[in-house]
């Protein structure tokens, strides 16, 4: 089938472009109003302790200081004074007792940023040290220290679940996967591939960090965020200050990376209680140390088992996981279900025993971060796919090419059946890897995923068509970078038939945009991009209507045409019908909205493919890890615009990387070790792989227009596994450790060695 | 600490600011309008705070405004000129070499310092060049495309 299309489909310049490259774009951080005072906050100097006082009076009396602020405060006028979207257990500032090193306990507000940040120092905060518990594993143990003895409200709504039983102790969520007889299973097995996999603890250092600029106006709270969710964090807002959703303004201008990291309420609510305290528009900016106090993503530890039969076909897999959430709840039990869903792969499995457990512990709060559960999943399930190959003699493709579910299978039980082809991914990815490698010295990894995709498939869109036929679109999708004012333009453009110049957007803020649930989950091509089909549809049905009345024909003669209408052999555009019939100006707005329902009824929305692989090489002096070659296969279904999918793919890959090679939150004690990005080493110049290939799949396979789906994360999903099967392939010993730092391979290669080394 | 008037030639302009001993060069530029230089991990190592000081590229959140006295001092606001966009500026659209773009300002800096040094880069000098930048959204690979593409531009209009 040959769809043709306009705009749909080509590379299309960003419409931010011009913004973004002279410096004029203006993100949270750049903005100021009049009249404006600034917070610094005061963090905890200890892990676990209760608060014995908060003596103040030198910060108060410090110059320019126009009020210090505490948890206690906001107790005292009627505030609610926690947040969160799963369970109401973090407070905006902490409330009789700490629970991480680095957890804001107190606010300074004063005139300028040196004066706030100078009195906050004069903060004296006395603390009844409590033990604390940093390690999730720790956590566990019966005499534990327990961080929520009471556990908060919860809030979450369907999609939202923490799961049920279980929920002890420092069990912040737990989730159950599974089906079939799995002991049986593996009493049959020919093959039983054991062992435990972690996945390091990452920030994902959006280069702005966390910021916000809040003001009452006319008693409505205006508050402009560096935030993903603009959304959720105005519900959060509304319930903190008792307002009327209606009377919560949160707006993100341009944002400065967000990766997961800037999903929900982060320092939204701090700086509105400034605002309200103080009567004044406060802006709090953290520096990128504050930032990483903030929020994390959990690690992981995994015990994985699979059965397989002696020709290589699954019978059975079973997954113990352990994540670390931090302090409190946050995302971490959508992350923790996730990474259930996400551990097994896309394969046909007979039996299958999935428990993961998130557990609170003393350490900064962990919440979303790219991927989402899949990278942490990914590489205990796929490189037990390599181990098995390895033990049986089958080659680690062939293997995976038996055991994956075709075009249409049900791989979860009741979930929407799998909406790719990725056999057919799996066998691009390996040919432009020129699998499996001849070149000595090199090695080849790769990996396959299938993520639970695009959240809850709420949203809506509006258009209004004005007497020029331009068209503006409001969305409440944020733009992060990842180019939705350019594809959700694109997609307008070619639903009315106008020029994509003459179609603007107006997003993320939620006193003028339509409701969008999130912006996150790769969803918004595929599921906002349905909403604003919708809303082009619904004004183009509108148009017909005025047409009809100004020409005085029945609707059914009316006929659509590009940028207009056509009735009794006339053409006139939208801005013709519309001046004729309001006789002077006017417009014409339509509204579109998807739920649950239609080709979003079956959950999830759609799937997010992971295909991609890479070739490195190791210097056996150093045991550094060198990227030779890195290829994705960015299976979105259709491309809307094929150089932005190459760039989420690019930069999921080099996000892997990263978190393959480099970095980890390291813990020392009861307090991180390296939380700044010298210490904390992402990916430089120097890291970009000699060779770098993008494919595309285009089988219009997805539930989004034009059959498109999401592609955000799935490039990164399978980039640790990769590496760690790649440096498993060329020592003989896998890794099951990331990063996978230069002191780890050193190590590697001396296990290799002993294991080479007759007795 | 002493407040002193320095006098400094920005983006092409001459401005005077009285400034105290301690302010950085990010903040004199930032609270003299020109906030496209950014801050972010405020040690130096992230570079999007890049501007040029008397042509050479430095991290202006480490770097104290008075150093910038006498000095031409170049910021992304000073690429263009009026609507024109400076061949690195169109080739970083071209080849969708950002993505939040809070980097970009810094990287197109760091670009300009290198290609008025050396007007003709290979891949590998680019790497090089712009080590002390970094960028999370990209994978870089678009940033070297758009340099490599800006310098062929730069070097067949002159």
């Amino acid at each position: 089938m040959s769809v043709e299309h306009r705009v749909a489909g080509t590379p299309a310049r960003r419409v931010d472009g011009i913004a973004k490259v002279t410096g004029a774009a203006r993100f949270t951080v750049d903005l100021s109003v009049p009249g404006m005072a600034y917070a610094s906050v005061v963090r905890s100097t200890r892990a676990h302790a209760r608060i014995a006082s908060i003596d103040r009076a030198a910060a108060a009396a410090s110059p320019g200081v126009l009020r210090v602020l505490t948890g206690e405060d906001l107790l005292a006028a009627g505030l609610t004074p926690y947040y969160g979207h799963v369970v109401l257990d973090h407070p905006v500032l902490a409330i009789e007792r700490v629970r991480f090193h680095g957890e804001p306990v107190a606010l300074v507000v004063a005139e300028t940023k040196r004066e706030a940040t100078e009195a906050a120092e004069l903060v004296e905060v006395a603390y009844e040290e409590l033990p604390a518990v940093i390690d999730a594993h720790d956590a566990l143990k019966p005499d534990a220290p327990i961080l929520h003895e009471r556990r908060g409200e919860r809030v979450g709504d369907e999609g939202m679940d923490q799961g049920e039983g279980g929920l002890v102790g420092n069990v912040c969520a737990i989730a159950r996967v599974g089906w079939g007889d799995v002991e049986k299973a593996f009493a049959g097995a020919h093959l039983v591939v054991e062992g435990e996999y972690r996945y390091p603890m990452l920030y994902g250092y959006a280069m702005e960090p966390y910021n916000a600029l809040a003001l009452f106006d006319q008693g409505d709270l205006v508050v402009y965020s560096s935030a993903q969710h603009v959304y959720m964090v105005r519900r959060d807002l509304a319930r903190m200050f008792h307002l009327p959703l209606a009377r919560v303004r949160v707006s993100a201008p341009y944002v400065g990376g967000g990766y997961g990291t800037k999903s929900y309420t982060k320092v939204e609510g701090m700086t509105a209680a400034a605002a309200f305290f103080t009567g004044r528009a406060v802006k709090l900016d953290l520096s990128v140390e504050e930032a990483i106090l903030t929020t994390r993503s959990a690690s992981a530890r995994i015990r994985a088992r699979s059965a397989f039969t002696a020709d290589g076909m699954l019978l059975a897999r079973d997954f113990e996981i352990v994540m670390n959430s931090g302090a409190y709840t946050d995302n971490s039990p959508l992350v923790n279900s996730k990474t259930a869903n996400r551990c097994f792969g896309p394969y046909r499995i007979p039996a299958l025993r999935v428990v993961a457990r998130s557990m609170f512990t003393n350490t900064v709060p962990s919440s979303s971060l790219r991927g989402f559960g899949a990278p942490q999943g990914n590489i205990a399930g796929e490189l037990q796919m390599d181990e098995a190959a390895a033990k049986l003699g089958i080659d680690p493709v062939e293997l995976r090419m038996r055991n994956l579910v075709g075009p249409g299978e049900e791989f979860m039980p009741g979930k929407r059946p799998l909406d790719a082809d990725l056999r057919e991914d799996l066998r691009c990815l390996a040919s432009a890897l020129e699998w499996p490698g001849a070149t000595v010295g090199r090695s080849i990894g790769l990996g396959v995923s299938a993520s639970d995709a695009g959240a809850y498939p709420t949203s809506t869109a509006a258009v209004r068509i004005h007497s020029d036929s331009s068209v503006t679109l409001f969305t409440g999708s944020t733009e992060l970078g990842q180019g939705s004012r350019t594809v959700l333009s694109q997609i307008v453009a070619e639903e009315m038939g106008v020029p994509l110049a003459s179609v603007s957007v107006v997003n993320g803020d939620t006193g003028v945009a339509s409701y969008e649930r999130t912006t996150g989950a790769s969803r918004t091509t595929t599921i906002t991009g349905r909403a604003v089909q919708e809303a082009c549809r619904d004004a183009r049905l509108r148009v017909r209507g005025l047409a009809a009345e100004t020409l005085g024909v029945g609707v059914e003669e009316i006929e659509d045409t590009a940028g207009g209408i056509r009735a009794q052999g006339r053409e006139l555009s939208y801005g013709e019908v519309i001046e004729r019939w309001f006789g002077a100006g006017g417009e014409v707005l339509g509204h579109g909205a998807v739920r649950r329902d239609a080709g979003f009824a079956q959950m999830p929305p759609f799937y997010e493919i992971g295909c991609s692989g890479l070739e490195l090489s190791v210097d056996r002096e150093t045991g550094e890890v060198h990227i030779t070659k890195l290829t994705t296969v960015g299976d979105v279904g259709f491309a809307i615009n094929p150089a932005l999918v190459h760039g989420q793919d690019a930069g999921a890959a080099m996000m892997g990387l990263g978190a393959a090679l480099h970095e980890e939150l390291v813990y020392d004690g009861e307090q991180l070790a390296n939380p700044n990005v010298v210490d904390y080493r992402v990916p430089r110049f120097s890291d970009v792989p000699d060779q770098v290939i993008h494919l595309l799949a285009e089988r219009r396979d997805g539930s989004g227009p034009y059959g498109a789906k999401g592609g955000g994360e799935g490039a990164g999903n399978t980039i640790g596994g990769s590496v760690a099967s790649a440096l498993g392939r060329l020592f003989g010993v896998f890794p099951h450790q990331l990063p996978a730092t230069p002191e780890r391979v050193w190590r590697l290669m001396r296990e290799a060695e002993k294991k080479d080394r007759p007795r | 600490m002493g407040r002193r008037e320095i006098h400094l030639r920005l983006n092409g302009r001459d401005r005077r600011a009285l400034v105290e001993d301690q302010v950085l060069l990010i903040e004199l530029v930032r609270s003299l309008g020109l906030v496209g230089t950014k801050l972010s991990c405020d040690m130096q190592v992230c570079g999007a705070c890049t501007v040029l000081l008397d042509g050479r590229p430095v991290s202006s959140c480490t770097t104290l405004a008075i150093e910038a006295d006498g000095k031409p001092v170049e910021t992304i606001e000073g690429l263009a000129d009026g609507t024109k966009l400076h061949p690195l500026q169109e080739a970083f659209i071209d080849h969708f070499a950002f993505q939040c773009g809070y980097c970009t300002p810094g990287m197109i800096v760091s670009a300009k310092a290198l290609l008025d040094e050396h007007p003709a880069p290979d891949a590998a000098e680019v790497r090089h060049w712009m080590e002390g930048n970094i960028c999370r959204c990209t994978g870089y690979q678009t940033i070297v495309d758009a340099v490599l593409d800006a310098a062929d531009q730069l070097r067949s209009v002159s």
